[in-house]
Parts: structure tokens; C-alpha cells; sequence
């Protein structure tokens, strides 16, 4: 069942045994102690859980381990560049884009990925790829705000 | 702590919580009688405000200064992304005269923190701040006066600055708050209390700070108790009931025994699986088989509404005035109509979740909980320990809403603890969550009214079935009223086939649905626009000023407006803060869907601590109230929760944004008042009556989804 598997975890590579079986979000919070990445439904519903593999944001609660082999995961604690905040994540301190912040770390990465792809986007695509994570606190209007200046400044 | 404030703080506990599992009589027999006596002589400030659940009156229970100048501003709060963390601290900062930015605010942690009931109610800044400016206040002048001793010229003399009292003709002659303290108690206070500064003078308060937890936020620093990793933790899962009233008749764990590193506890009605590793744990838990007996369904969503109104319960008198019969002789047209809502989840993207370790006679206990105070004494009768041996730790709370408050996850994982000699870490699945969830209870309210032939209400009779009184106490000039009321939130076994409780802003949000669609109802009759009606109807100079200042800022007139497009205005008395909210929704008539284009909630809060922390609240209340008004209803099946995840049951989302605009109203004389409930409250109406606005027809029942509204127009 166990299975040894390799990949960039936070540009940092990493190699590990893993039950096949169990998802990244699992073994990023228990085996690796990366516990930025949050559960908040366990079906991929809220987006609590996204991380970025290959840049891509991906729901980590639904993801078996065996898949990111190879790949580059990115996770919250990975945004921050030699002890510099990247802007998004500094955006989101000056705008207050956050309230408990359990959602955050989905809400930034999945950010992130859309400012890589799109260094500009509109409202409606903000709107758009951000659409499946859930914020109870209900910060959305702020984090729209948040994501168009963090665009201005890269 | 006035005694007043005192006794309105029990109530409260007891209205919003239920009695503490740890009554009295546990707490004498953990005690024992003897140890009693040396209890009281040796207790100190701290230990005596535990015990009397009462806010101590030593400042030095709510600030440390360090020897490195840092200070500490304790409070039993917690943050659940109100913003206590921050506004707190500014008050603190502001009576004690030290940089905000030197200032780390400590929350929830019962060892070192001040008692407190829990963070609900919109209290803390109305409650605890009080004592906390107090207590700044009086620091403040012990260390003036300690540093005129130090210095040795008199106390007129000398001023303070930043955390350095200086004298004022001679700067150079000076020391700091650290260097007279060394990070001891202060033991010295004074008799007579130093008043709190004049807001005219304030430089820290009032003004609009950032989140100071935001670094810790967007780093994933920030801890949760899920998040919490102690060495031989095991990970618990818990066999839960396919419904509320089941049975268990047996459950075989013969399969999940296989399984390697697991342990299985049985222990009365519980039953679990923990493994080191979560998905373990969960796997084990799905080998499980276990029969129940399952109760007679006699509710659902189809006739909760007709259940609620023949519960045989006793109807109180809430608040009344005049006599409504005699209101009604000079009434011209009568109003009789009544407003329904469904039940509503809490919520939080964090689950509940609690880590318990314990260590000989002691306990620590790591919760998401609105309730420190509460955990320890919860997790002490669990473990059969006194509470003061038990530690608890409060992390940030993600999200809470009046959910967590009651916290059955600690009690799970401290007699897990307890039961297998290792941590244990109970972290709720997203299903169980909706399982145990205490939603906000379906009501009904019934309200009989009338208008004069000049546009003046004549009387009114509000009959309120299980939504809990809160703010129904009519705030316009009524010469004639009744409010009555059957049960409250706490609900009550053969009330609600589940948990119900307190929702942020408990019972008002029911109730202000309820009273003003009613009065736009009547504004109707009455051949006046709803603003107009309200204005002609209030005598409270302040609720007008809110609601014009809400009308100006929204600036459009309540001119009929053609093509599906509706304007609304609702507002409100919550606990003390003011609020109106206008509202524009543009609603399909094919689709039955609508659309809030844009929000202005104006409010005054009295006297403002933090703008930008009251804009984000006002801000998230309204979208959040967007979810019990457009889609937010359980479904069940008798005690089976039909809806248990985010699938079917939908939350506000980006797509659903209005532009929203607030308008914060001066008022500094006034002091604060809470702010973290009073805007979600006014959701349902406004929006019902935007939508009215809109279609020509009303909803009576929240939520207002398309097929509701299609029905409304299919019967138009």
C-alpha cells in the first residue's frame, strides 16, 4: 500500500513514503506539517483545501497523493519569497480581505494562479475562477478589490 | 462591573447558552468541602473572577507591561474574524498612552485571561471594553504616580507619551513604563478611579486600523485547533446516527479492528476509531456497522410551519403599551398577515474541532469555541477534574456565528483522552458539522395591525412562534401594542427535531423580516412610499437620521419603477445600534431568480473604535444575510438533515456581489455599541420588499428561491 513518491513541494524538492491511498491534503497537514492548507468539506465543494500543482489550482482534499508525483506543488507557505510577501498576499493585508482567514489560503492561491495566467483580468474573470470558494465571513468584495491591485503592481 | 451589567450578562449566558453542563452542586462535590474555605482566603483576583463569572476589578488582570516595552491586552474573548484583535488592542493602546503597534492582544487563554461568558451578542466592544479602558486608565496613573516617586518630583509634573512619562518642562527627565514595571504586577491601585480619556482626545482610537492578525492570515501562520500537533496525538472519529432520535442497537467493529495502530473505544453512547494518521481513522470508521431504531418522522419542511403553530407552549408578554383593542376602534384599514422562515445552518468553512491532552490531574484543551470559559468547565466534568485544573487555549476560530458556542467536539476529545491515555484531536467532518449544527430555528410570526386615515399606526399585535424576541420591541410611535412571544432559539425536544440555537443576531433576523415587510405592507395601504411611512411613523429622532442617511447615500426615490427592477428599505434596533439598509434587486420573472445589485446600510454603533473593522462587518453581514434570503434552507426528515454539504446547501458567493456602499453616523457621545450582528439583521426585509417592489407580490417566507417567487406569480 505504501508507495515512495517525489516532487518540488515550495520550490523545495521532496521525497516521501506514502500510503497510496490517502489524499495530498492528508499528507501535507499530517506527514509534512503544512497545516496552511485547510479542510473545510472534504468534497471539493468550498476550496478551502487549494493547492497549486504545476500552477494549477487543484482541491487537495480530493487529490490521491500518487498524482502530484513529479509535479510542483505550491502551497500557502510557499507564497512568501525570501521573506518577502508576494503582492497578492500583501494586498489582501491592506485591503482587510479577510475576516477569520480559514478560507484565505485557497482564496490566495487560486488568486495567485489567476494572476500568472492573467496578469490583468477583469471583474467578470476574477469573478469567474474565484466563483467556487466559499468565504462565510463574506470578505468577497474585498478580495475582488484585493486581487485587481495586486495586479496593478506586477 | 455595574451589577446591573452583571445580572443582564448571566441572563444572557443562560438565554444564550443553556445552563453549563458543570452546575453548582459538580462544582462543590469536585471541590470538596474543605478545600472550599482555603479556596476563597487564597484566591487570587483572577481565580475569584472565575468563580463569580464576573469581570475582575485588579487592572492587572487585562494588561501586562514586559521589560521590553510590549504590552499584553488580555481578554476571555475570542477572534473569530470579528475583529477583536485589533480593536481591543486600540482601546487598550489609547487609555494607557503606548504605540498600538507595541501592543499583542491575548485571547480566550483561561490561565491568563480575564473570565469572560464568550464572545456573542455583539458584547465585546460594549462590555468588555468598559472595564478593559478602565483598567488602562487606572494603569496608567499607578505608573504616573509610581514614576513621580522614581523620579522625585511631584505627580503634576510629569506627563506621558508613547509608554514614557517624562517631565513636562524637562523631556530629559524621564522613564518608561517597562523600566518602572520590570514586567512585575503592579501592586499598587487607587481608590479613586481615574476617568477614561474624552474621544475628543483620542489619536488611536477612532481611527481606522488594518487587521493586525492579517500577516499571520495570508502566511498560513495563523493557527487553528485543527492545526494544532502534539507528540502520540491520536486522531478521533466518532460512529454518528443517521438520524437525531435514532437508537443505537449494536454496531460490530470486527473490520475496523484489522486495521494497523488503531484503537477502538466503546463507551456508553460512544463510539470511536483513532488512529495516527486522519484517513486511517476514517477509514476505520467506515467499517463500522452499526444498527439503530430509527423515530417516528413526523416533521419536515412541509409542515414544520403547522407543527410550530400547535406546539401546546405557555405565550409570554414581551413588551406591551396601551390596548391594542382600543387601537383598533379608530383604525381605517386592519392588517393581518403572517411571515415564516426555514431553518438556517451556521456554516463556518472551519468545522468544529478540539484537541485535548492530559497530564496526571491536568487538562489542556485547544478549541474552536466561542466559549473558553465554557470549554473548561465542560472538559473538567468530562475528565472529572476541578476547572481551574484545566487549561484551555483558545486558537483563531474560523468562523463561528453563534455556532460554536456549546462545544460537544472538546467534550468528545477530552473523554477520549481521558479514555485512552493519549491527545486526541476531534475535528469534524463537513457532514457531521450539518448533523450537529444548532440551527437557527423555523418561526413564525403573526402580526395584526392598523392604520389611521392620515397614515398613523393605530395599534399592533405581534405573535412570535419560536423566532426568540430580539428586537421585536416596535421601535416606531405606536400608541397601541402587544408583543408576545412562544419559546425562544434554545428551542426545546418537541419543538425541533434537531439542535437549534443562537445565529448571528439571534431572533432579529426573524423578527425584523417579519415586522418590516408588515410595515411596508402598511405604507402600501396606506397609499404612502415606504421611506415616507416610516418617517411619518417614528418619533425616535436617531432611527430617522439613520434612515435618512441611508435614503441620501442610496439616492434614488420609491417612484414605481418598471422591468423587474424593485428598491427596498428595512431598519432596525439591534441591542442598541441603529441600522437602515436600502437595497435595489432586479428579479427574473422567467427564472423566478433575483439579483441585489446594490446595498447602502447606514448605522450608528455610538461611539466608533475601529471604522474599517465596523465597515467589514457591516459588509459581511449583508452578503451572508443575502444566503438565508435567497437559498439558505435545511432540509429534513424528521431528525434526519437532508442537507449536508455545500452541494445542496448554498452559500453567498462571488457571483451574487452587490456593490455596497455604508454610511458610518457620527455619533461619539453615545457610548460604543455593538456591531458585529445588527446589519445581517435587516436582510430579510429589505430584500422581501425590494423584490415586492419589483414583481407587485409578496413573499411571507424566507428563503425567497425561484420556485417560491414562481409561485407567487403563478398565483398573481
Amino acid at each position: 500500500m505504501n508507495e515512495i513518491i517525489q516532487f518540488t513541494l515550495n520550490n523545495k524538492p521532496t521525497r516521501i513514503t506514502v500510503n497510496k491511498d490517502h489524499t495530498l491534503l492528508w499528507v501535507l497537514r499530517t506527514e509534512l506539517g503544512l497545516t496552511g492548507t485547510k479542510y473545510g468539506c472534504g468534497e471539493g465543494f468550498c476550496g478551502a483545501c487549494t493547492v497549486l500543482v504545476d500552477n494549477s489550482p487543484v482541491r487537495s482534499c480530493q487529490l490521491p497523493v500518487t498524482k502530484v508525483n513529479g509535479k510542483k506543488i505550491t502551497t500557502i507557505e510557499g507564497l512568501e519569497q525570501n521573506g518577502k510577501l508576494h503582492p497578492i498576499q500583501q494586498a489582501f493585508i491592506d485591503h482587510n480581505a479577510l475576516q477569520c482567514g480559514y478560507c484565505t489560503p485557497g482564496m490566495l492561491l487560486t488568486a495567485y494562479a489567476l494572476l500568472l495566467e492573467n496578469p490583468k483580468p477583469s471583474t467578470e474573470e476574477i469573478t469567474q475562477t474565484m466563483e467556487d470558494i466559499l468565504c462565510r465571513c463574506s470578505s468577497y468584495n474585498r478580495i475582488v478589490d484585493a486581487i485587481k491591485t495586486a495586479s496593478q503592481s506586477l | 462591573m455595574k451589577n446591573d451589567d452583571y445580572k443582564n450578562d448571566l441572563q444572557m449566558l443562560n438565554d444564550e447558552l443553556g445552563p453549563s453542563t458543570l452546575n453548582r452542586r459538580d462544582f462543590l462535590k469536585l471541590l470538596g468541602g474543605g478545600i472550599i474555605v482555603t479556596f476563597l482566603v487564597e484566591e487570587t483576583a483572577l481565580a475569584q473572577s472565575r468563580r463569580r463569572r464576573e469581570y475582575p476589578g485588579d487592572f492587572n488582570a487585562y494588561l501586562q507591561i514586559h521589560e521590553n516595552g510590549r504590552v499584553s491586552c488580555l481578554s476571555g474573548k475570542i477572534e473569530q474574524g470579528q475583529g477583536v484583535i485589533t480593536s481591543l488592542g486600540q482601546m487598550l493602546a489609547e487609555e494607557l498612552d503606548v504605540p498600538f503597534e507595541k501592543v499583542d492582544v491575548i485571547l480566550g487563554d483561561t490561565d491568563i485571561c480575564p473570565w469572560d461568558m464568550g464572545t456573542f451578542g455583539s458584547r465585546t466592544t460594549k462590555y468588555f471594553g468598559p472595564p478593559l479602558r478602565e483598567a488602562a486608565a487606572e494603569a496608567r496613573e499607578v505608573l504616573l504616580q509610581l514614576a513621580a516617586e522614581h523620579l522625585d518630583t511631584p505627580r503634576e509634573t510629569l506627563t506621558v507619551k508613547d509608554g514614557l512619562i517624562f517631565v513636562k518642562t524637562k523631556p530629559a527627565q524621564h522613564v518608561s513604563y517597562a523600566e518602572l514595571t520590570k514586567g512585575k504586577t503592579i501592586h499598587k491601585h487607587l481608590d479613586q478611579k481615574p476617568p477614561i480619556k474624552h474621544y475628543s482626545k483620542h489619536t488611536i482610537s477612532g481611527k481606522s486600523h488594518n487587521r493586525t492578525d492579517g500577516l499571520e492570515k495570508v502566511t498560513g501562520k495563523a493557527k487553528f485547533a485543527g492545526d494544532i500537533r502534539l507528540p502520540g496525538m491520536l486522531y478521533a472519529r466518532i460512529l454518528r446516527p443517521p438520524a437525531h432520535g435514532a437508537v443505537l442497537k449494536n454496531a460490530d467493529t470486527s473490520e475496523a479492528e484489522k486495521i494497523k495502530g488503531i484503537k477502538i473505544v466503546k463507551d456508553n453512547d460512544l463510539i470511536a476509531v483513532l488512529h495516527e494518521h486522519p484517513l486511517e481513522a476514517e477509514r476505520a470508521l467506515k467499517l463500522v456497522k452499526a444498527n439503530y431504531d430509527l423515530p417516528e418522522k413526523k416533521v419536515d419542511n412541509g409542515n414544520i410551519f403547522d407543527h410550530l403553530l400547535n406546539v401546546k407552549i405557555e405565550e409570554n408578554v414581551v413588551n406591551e403599551l396601551g390596548d391594542p383593542r382600543e387601537g383598533e376602534k379608530s383604525a381605517a384599514k386592519t392588517f393581518d398577515q403572517r411571515y415564516y422562515n426555514h431553518y438556517v445552518a451556521h456554516a463556518p468553512i472551519e468545522p468544529h474541532t478540539a484537541v485535548v491532552k492530559i497530564d496526571g490531574d491536568k487538562a489542556t484543551a485547544w478549541a474552536s469555541s466561542q466559549t473558553p470559559f465554557r470549554v473548561r468547565d465542560d472538559v473538567a466534568s468530562a475528565v472529572g477534574i476541578p476547572s481551574d485544573k484545566v487549561h484551555v487555549i483558545s486558537p483563531f476560530v474560523g468562523g463561528g456565528f453563534g455556532g460554536k458556542t456549546r462545544n460537544q467536539q472538546a467534550v468528545e476529545a477530552a473523554r477520549l483522552a481521558k479514555l485512552t491515555g493519549r491527545p486526541v484531536q476531534v475535528a469534524w467532518t463537513r457532514d457531521e458539522e450539518f448533523f450537529y449544527d444548532t440551527f437557527r430555528p423555523a418561526a413564525v410570526i403573526n402580526i395584526k395591525s392598523g392604520i389611521n386615515g392620515s397614515g398613523k399606526i393605530t395599534h399592533w399585535v405581534y405573535r412570535n412562534y419560536f423566532a426568540g424576541d430580539r428586537s421585536s420591541k416596535p421601535f416606531y410611535h405606536i400608541p397601541h401594542y402587544r408583543v408576545l412571544a412562544r419559546g425562544g432559539w434554545r428551542g426545546r425536544d418537541d419543538i425541533h427535531p434537531f439542535g437549534v440555537g443562537a445565529w448571528r443576531g439571534p431572533g432579529s433576523n426573524t423578527n425584523v423580516f417579519a415586522m418590516e415587510s408588515h410595515i411596508d405592507v402598511m405604507a402600501e395601504g396606506a397609499g404612502m412610499d415606504p421611506l415616507t411611512f416610516r418617517l411619518e411613523n417614528l418619533q425616535d429622532e436617531r432611527m430617522k437620521k439613520v434612515l435618512k442617511a441611508a435614503a441620501e447615500k442610496f439616492g434614488r426615490s420609491f417612484s414605481k419603477t418598471p422591468g423587474g427592477k424593485g428598491y427596498g428599505v428595512a431598519c432596525t434596533d439591534y441591542l442598541g445600534t441603529y441600522v437602515a439598509t436600502m437595497a435595489e434587486v432586479k428579479v427574473d420573472k422567467q427564472t423566478g431568480d433575483f439579483r441585489v445589485e446594490r446595498i447602502v446600510c447606514a448605522q450608528d454603533c455610538g461611539e466608533i473604535i475601529n471604522p474599517e473593522g465596523v465597515r467589514m462587518q457591516i459588509e459581511g453581514g449583508l452578503i451572508m444575510g443575502l444566503g438565508y434570503v435567497r437559498t439558505e434552507e435545511i432540509r429534513f426528515n424528521g431528525g434526519e438533515v437532508l442537507d449536508r454539504n455545500f452541494d445542496t446547501y448554498e452559500l453567498p458567493r462571488f457571483s451574487w456581489l452587490p456593490k455596497i456602499e455604508t454610511v458610518l453616523l457620527d455619533n461619539p457621545d453615545m457610548a460604543p455599541q455593538g456591531c458585529g450582528e445588527p446589519a445581517i439583521t435587516t436582510m430579510g426585509g429589505v430584500i422581501a420588499n425590494a423584490v415586492y417592489d419589483a414583481i407587485g407580490v409578496r413573499l411571507y417566507t424566507l428563503p425567497m428561491t425561484p420556485k417560491r417567487i414562481k409561485e407567487v406569480l403563478r398565483k398573481d
